[in-house]
């Protein structure tokens, strides 16, 4: 199936074949077809090709380990964790407090180095970076989404969204462009000027979801991103991290407790004392979901 | 139930991170924007700017009141000198006790120097206290915006450029409060003296006024804003360990 727009009149073609003479306008469309042909090819190309750019491991952890020490006590808190996410991925590492799960997030979203081990981004590691490329790799590659919402109390919601492109060095114009952009996505369009203290945590969430995806990251870190919602506010967050991720492709990996938040997930990593106790496909679990008040079953 | 249209626009991902290019990984921080965001700051949480202000209202205050009086003691001496030269007082110049009158003066002068440095270096003590608890308050704000993107210095200038501002308006305040004050005590004790003050130096005072009350915010502030760079991002973060 192919979509081409007519560069005489933007007609818009679907086709399952090749066309070669605009239906509205007659204008010659063999060019086009021959460019969308191309761009294929190269599409196919650098799927296959491993050296290219496009890595399939979007985060790689190798042998993680890390040790914090208190005065004369070492706790392990990690203890040789390894997992691979794959580009696109939505992720839910799940487990108790002190298994190690903030620990984890803290070395995958690159906020602490590990003692022992190795964490990659795209092929990059980690420990390698200094201060400047982390703060690189933290404006641009990743978004950031916690529990306690963390928006700049003095700020509206069009600035909390926008102060990473400050960092990312846009212009101004562009900036409010694109951040009433991001906030009208996450259906705040109404209230761009609100303070925090203005919205409801659910409001709140929503702004710190567009302000995560300010420089279109590839990954998305939640770190409980439902823990201070109720029942519903949370499932609507969830739905609309799902939605994200399933039309931008943007990776989600998502420390929670919430198991409304296995549903979504392509796989669950279970940790338990520092150690990854299991891994779970989404395609194995047998769930039944229940129905929260006023949705209806698939089918209804 | 999101605009999958806007969705697919607004996500482009074609940045790679390749350790050491240096040429197109930018991090910046405009003053323009560090000014209103310090500005904001400021403003916003005016009730701990005003107690932070407070010291360098009061520390700028008496130097302001010091140096009026100096002004108006002078401009009352001149005064004071011409008329008596009118009448004859070259004798009263040569007058014994003048020599000792001066050094009591001196010694007079230096002591107040003295008080004045030390309410000064009081105000900065003061200040530094309220930023530092205005840092520490503020840890989540600082770990989120390091998550962000933000480098240390950022963090650093941020806090200096909210310091100068309180410095610059705390100045303002005080300079006014201690030159008024002060003024109206000498008219109540001599009427005319306004005319008899020198006021170009009087303004030179108050201008250095304003610029010592600045700068010593600005100083004052390093301790706790070199703290608050030193804050780790995972700060932000609801769960520790």
């Amino acid at each position: 199936m192919a979509r081409i727009e007519c560069p005489k009149c933007h007609h818009v073609i679907d086709t399952p074949g090749i066309v070669t003479v605009c239906p509205e306008c007659g204008a010659d469309l063999r060019g086009t077809m021959d460019e969308l042909a191309h761009r294929r090819e190269k599409m196919r190309d650098v799927a296959h090709d491993d050296s290219v750019t496009t890595h399939e491991f979007i985060v790689r952890t190798k042998e993680l380990e890390k040790i914090y020490v208190m005065g004369e006590v070492e706790v392990p808190a990690l203890r040789g964790v390894e997992i691979n996410i794959r580009r696109g991925e939505y992720l839910s590492i799940m487990g108790p407090s002190g298994s190690g799960k903030s620990t984890l997030f803290n070395m995958v979203g690159g906020l602490d180095k590990p003692t022992k081990g190795t964490c990659f981004i795209e092929e990059v590691d980690m420990a390698q970076l200094d201060a400047f490329e982390l703060a690189w790799l933290r404006c641009r590659k990743i978004g950031y989404i916690f529990q306690t919402f963390n928006l700049i109390p003095v700020m509206t919601a069009l600035e909390n969204v926008t102060l990473p492109m400050i960092f990312a060095g846009m212009s101004s114009d562009e900036m409010m462009e694109r951040g009433a952009m991001l906030l009208d996505l996450v259906g705040l369009g109404e209230r761009l000027h609100h303070k925090p203290y203005e919205l409801s945590g659910g409001q709140q969430q929503r702004v710190a979801v567009a302000r995560a995806l300010a420089n279109a990251p590839a990954i998305i870190l939640a770190d409980e991103p439902t823990g201070n919602l109720d029942l519903h506010t949370g499932k609507e967050i969830i739905d609309l991290l799902k939605e994200l991720n399933e039309e931008s492709g943007v990776t989600v990996i998502s420390a929670t407790h919430d198991l409304k938040m296995i549903d979504v997930s392509d796989r669950v990593v279970h940790i338990r004392d520092g150690q990854v106790e299991r891994i779970e496909n989404r395609a194995d679990i047998d769930l039944d979901v229940g129905s929260l008040g006023g949705e209806t079953e698939p089918g209804e | 139930m999101i605009n999958k249209e806007l969705a697919r626009r607004l996500y482009r991902d074609d940045d790679r991170l390749e350790p050491g290019a240096e040429v197109q990984r930018q991090i910046t921080l405009p003053w323009a924007q560090a000014a209103r965001i310090s500005y904001r700051n400021v403003t916003m949480r005016l009730g701990r700017a005003m107690i932070t202000g407070a010291g360098v209202v009061l520390g700028i205050a008496f130097l302001c009141s010091v140096w009026t009086a100096k002004v108006a003691q002078e401009g009352i001496a001149r005064f004071e000198a011409t008329s008596a030269t009118y009448v004859g007082g070259e004798e009263a110049a040569l007058a014994p006790g003048a020599e000792e009158a001066e050094a009591e003066a001196k010694a007079r002068a230096a002591r107040q120097a003295w008080l004045v440095v030390m309410s000064l270096l009081v105000s900065a003590v003061g200040i530094t206290n309220s930023m530092l608890m205005s840092v520490t308050e503020r840890f989540r704000e600082i770990g989120t915006m390091k998550c962000l993107g933000a480098l240390d210095e950022f963090i650093v200038r941020l806090f200096l450029i909210e310091s100068a501002v309180l410095g610059m308006l705390g100045s303002v305040v005080g300079a006014i409060l201690g030159h008024l004050i002060m003024l109206v005590v000498y008219i109540t004790k001599e009427r005319g003296v306004a005319a008899m003050m020198d006021w170009g130096q009087m303004v030179t005072y108050i201008l250095i006024a304003l610029g010592i009350g600045t700068v010593l915010s600005l100083f004052a502030a390093v301790p706790p804003a070199v703290r608050a760079a030193r804050m780790p991002p995972a700060a932000a973060l609801s769960t520790e360990i």
